[in-house]
């Protein structure tokens, strides 16, 4: 137990570095995952493949072989990124995107046609029925599955740790060879922090729901 | 296609052509719901569209501000050419309002932010601006006591009539009912009704699609039939309840006056 407390500092610095990889990873998500979102309920055809071959790319893609393909294979390319945080939240970004904008499609969906209907009718354009009208009801529903989304990116934070960043996994990993007696006490610590990001996170959720919540 | 000579008499009183369909057809797959539909409303006019239910009168309203698109023919709004995409057709649909039979009024929005916001965003009012002209047409309406409430909040009736407000808002050239009264509980109907009525005697240029023959008697310059995506007879209101000329109308007219 004394080694948990003395390791304190470490603990500390690996969560602050996965707290970073989360928010900015998941701040970046949100907006291209509702970015590509439009595209595949958008007018044109052409938008909704783009939008379309880039979802099934990064959700179908293990997380891993991302990472591998930015901090690895891009720069062998040419394309050289400085390592650590910079192509984790690349990655990181890339594969959320998919399933943030798979949730956020879903809530526009859960929209009644008859919403875009009424806003056409009064003479909006598509992006004004979307970003007016429809988008906003679509939150509601949206609020639960987008929580998990965002729970799922701060635990796969921890892919980074593979990857030179020195987030909670990594520190864990390297408290555990430095304290072999206390192995289970600095894994337990790690498992702590994560909770610290994630248990808030649906806490929020619960009160972002309430506070958006209207009767159709 | 029959014209009875007093329909003509009465249609000399009213203004230009406003709306004209020309050789308009529609498919739903296999399923041709609109056939070769050639039809003016003119300015001022009041047209009341009436038929069995799956004969194509909800998709020609529709049609005529592009909710539903259309195989080929022409229609003309005003004279310009109904846009296919776009701004022209967003700033055409401006000009045209339309009244759902389920309401459709903005969930997430009060009554006086739904009746505002097509005037804000759609014609750049100034919210000041808006928000008087709202409370007018909602008093009008007579539901300006609710305009703070939500859309849930209010009875059927009431949320038919901030919609009707909601596209007068747009001071529209012509208004699109399609079965405004037929999701409506019968005790609701007629302040609806009445709003329409009122409507129609300023001389506010209408399609109503819906099965309220009162309306039709009492507002309507001409009744349209429709029957499987044709229109079958047009005449007087009075003229095609009294004496209608085609068999199809004089069996739907026999169903619906029974009772």
């Amino acid at each position: 137990m004394d080694s948990v407390i003395e390791a304190l500092p470490k603990f500390w610095d690996g969560f602050t570095t996965t707290l970073f990889l989360a928010v900015v990873s998941g701040v970046l998500s949100l907006v291209f995952g509702t970015i590509l979102a439009t595209f595949r309920v958008s007018p044109l055809k052409s938008l909704r493949i783009v939008g379309a071959t880039l979802v099934e790319i990064g959700r179908n893609t293990p997380l891993t072989l991302v990472f591998i393909f930015f901090v690895f294979i891009l720069p062998s390319m040419g394309y050289i990124l400085p390592l650590g945080r910079v192509p984790a939240i690349i990655a990181l970004t890339v594969y959320t995107s998919a399933f943030v904008c798979e949730a956020v499609r879903s809530g526009i969906n859960s929209v009644n046609v008859g919403q875009a209907e009424a806003a056409r009718a009064i003479g909006l354009g598509s992006n004004q029925t979307l970003s007016l009208v429809v988008l906003p009801q679509a939150l509601r529903t949206v609020v639960p599955p987008l929580i998990n989304v965002l729970i799922a990116l701060t635990k796969n934070t921890s892919v980074a740790a593979g990857f030179a960043v020195v987030e909670l996994t990594a520190t864990g990993r390297g408290l555990a060879r430095d304290y072999p007696p206390d192995v289970i006490w600095m894994l337990l610590g790690v498992a702590f922090f994560y909770l610290v990001i994630t248990i808030p996170s649906g806490t929020l959720a619960g009160y972002i729901e309430r506070k958006v919540v209207f009767s159709r | 296609m029959e014209h009875s000579g007093s329909a003509t008499a009465a249609n000399s009183r009213l203004g230009k052509p406003l709306v004209e369909l020309k050789g308009v057809n529609k498919h739903f797959g296999e399923l041709h719901v609109l056939k070769d539909i050639d039809l003016t409303v003119r300015r001022g006019e009041v047209l009341v569209v009436i038929g069995p239910s799956g004969s194509g009168k909800s998709t020609l309203c529709r049609a005529i501000n592009r909710l539903e698109t259309i195989d080929d023919g022409t229609i003309h709004i005003d004279g310009q050419l109904l846009p296919e995409e776009g701004k022209g057709l967003a700033q055409l649909r401006a000009d045209v309002g339309m009244v759902f039979q389920s309401f459709n009024l903005f969930a997430h929005k009060t009554v006086l932010q739904n009746v505002m916001l097509g005037p804000i965003k759609a014609r750049g009012l100034k919210t000041a601006a808006a928000k008087e002209e709202a409370m007018g047409l909602l008093d009008r309406v007579g539901v300006a006591n609710q305009s703070h409430k939500m859309p849930a909040q209010l009875s059927g009736g009431q949320q038919q009539r901030v919609a009707i407000a909601r596209a007068l808002a747009m001071r529209p050239k012509v208004m699109l009912f399609d079965e405004p009264t037929s999701a409506l509980d019968p005790e609701m109907i007629n302040e609806v009704l009445d709003v329409m009525v009122q409507l129609a005697s300023e001389g506010m240029t209408m399609v109503v699609v819906t099965h309220e023959m009162g309306f039709a008697r009492k507002a309507a310059h001409r009744v349209v039939f429709m029957d499987d995506g044709l229109i079958v007879e047009e005449a007087e209101p009075e003229k095609f309840f009294t004496d209608p000329t085609s068999e199809r109308a004089q069996d739907f007219l026999s169903k619906i006056l029974t009772h």
